[in-house]
């Protein structure tokens, strides 16, 4: 079994207009760049992205909100990106905000074939509205659905050709439960190693989650605030 | 000392050796410096960590190792990762003994508003609503006033609610305020003030607490 890809255009070349997409990463960290970057030449339209942050101007997924391909998108947290809180502001984008432990623990379930659950979180709120709540025990509990998607784009630090996956320090994040929950997922890896080279007692993404593999390369990895505060030019 | 430094200060009395504790981006995130010496305290950050160290020397910083704001951090001995569905997990499941957080607005009953302002600002709530449903005890720290002066401690919040009857206290650089089923009960005002001082700036109906005293505060 082979599942390495030799470029990252070749790999994302069947993504449609229209896909729902899971991008891995907590603002900059453990982003996929290479395929981001593939993506945004590919040039297709309409995404529906789901991400936990939407990248900032001029990096990670803000290249793909600068080129106008994300129809809607998925995440819970805009903090710093300027040019995403404006489009929400002018009604330019589709944003849906919700708790990230439940965004989290919904993609988890799309993956575990779990179609929905109960969770305290956001009772009372506007993430409550419209859903079905529940007592159970002495507590009052919100009915969440689980996430799937198209195809999810994930970043790891070493993987080999059959798609098993290590992942460093925080770059983790969002990238294991997104590897489970697509149709189709692409990892990227900073480094292919032979089967056997990973201790199987450390792989994180057992590579039946994992379709596509590709090296990555010429990582830039900005650490989002010093990105932010040095104008892009981190 | 400024105001935040006082709350950082105040708030870090309340660690207890062993606690897990997570913290708010920024002004929560002051209270690393203050713990009391010899108090063993693991602080948890949501986007994968446990056994969060200070920040590296200048030049040292790995992009691969940030908190939850997105700064970046090291790592203590004995510290671990994990995905985002697992650190939510330990939060939602009642397993964090302590988590600060920042506000826009509190109310009498202990809701709390701290991620939207509508139709002018979208920030998100990030693990916010998780760490304020799921945490054993859950402590706001925040500026007593806006900038403008409008008191942030309302009868009732009017902005897009983060949770609902889930603070049990309230920190700021003027006092201590413990939310209760009477109301919120003022327990400390900070040197030099009277309760009736604070109350002058706050909307909401303080109960001053029979034992109210001076806050204090480590090292200080």
């Amino acid at each position: 079994m082979n599942k390495v890809v030799l470029s990252a255009d070749a790999a994302v070349a069947d993504i449609a207009s229209g896909a729902t997409v899971m991008l891995g990463g907590f603002g900059l960290c453990g982003i996929p760049e290479t395929l981001i970057a593939a993506l945004v030449r590919l040039g297709v339209q309409g995404l529906h992205t789901i991400s936990n942050n939407m990248g900032v101007d001029g990096f990670g997924m803000g290249l793909m909100l600068e080129a106008g391909m994300i129809a809607s998108h998925v995440g819970s947290y805009v903090g710093e990106n300027r040019r995403l809180e404006t489009m929400v502001l002018q009604g330019q984008l589709d944003l849906t905000l919700i708790p990230q432990g439940t965004l989290a623990e919904r993609i988890r379930a799309g993956g575990a074939g779990i179609p929905a659950f109960y969770v305290p979180t956001g009772l009372g709120t506007v993430v409550a509205e419209g859903k079905e709540t529940r007592q159970i025990g002495e507590r009052m509990y919100v009915l969440e659905h689980a996430l799937h998607a198209d195809v999810a784009l994930v970043k790891a630090w070493k993987g080999d050709r059959l798609g098993n996956l290590v992942y460093r320090k925080t770059a983790r994040n969002f990238n294991p439960a997104m590897a489970t929950a697509a149709d189709l997922t692409i990892a990227e890896v900073e480094e292919l190693v032979e089967p056997g080279e990973l201790d199987p007692d450390q792989i994180v993404t057992p590579g039946i989650y994992v379709d596509r593999v590709v090296v990555g390369a010429a990582y830039r990895k900005p650490i989002e605030a010093e990105f932010i505060r040095s104008g892009g030019a981190a | 000392m400024s105001g935040k430094e006082r709350i950082a200060r105040r708030i870090a009395l309340e660690l207890r050796d062993g606690f897990y504790v997570n913290l708010g981006i920024g002004l929560p995130t002051m209270i690393t410096a203050f713990v009391p010496a010899g108090m063993d305290v693991t602080f948890q950050s949501e986007n994968g960590m446990l056994g969060v160290g200070p920040a590296p020397a200048a030049g040292a910083a790995d992009p691969d190792l940030i908190n939850a704001g997105k700064q970046p951090v090291t790592e203590l001995p004995g510290c671990s990762y994990f995905g985002s569905e697992e650190s939510f997990a330990m939060i939602r499941g009642g397993h964090m003994d302590m988590s600060v957080l920042g506000a826009m607005q509190v109310d009498e009953a202990g809701n709390l508003a701290n991620w939207t302002i509508p139709g002018k600002m979208v920030k998100g709530m990030g693990g916010a609503m998780d760490l304020v449903a799921g945490a054993r005890r859950v402590i706001v720290a925040m500026e007593h006033q806006t900038k403008e002066g409008a008191s942030r401690i309302l009868k009732a919040c009017t902005l897009p609610l983060t949770g609902t009857h889930v603070v049990h206290d309230i920190v700021t650089e003027l006092c201590w305020i413990r939310v209760s089923a009477e109301g919120l009960v003022l327990t400390e005002v900070a040197e030099g003030l009277t309760p009736q001082e604070v109350q002058a700036r706050t909307e909401a109906k303080l109960i001053v607490s029979p034992e109210v005293r001076t806050m204090a505060m480590v090292g200080a």
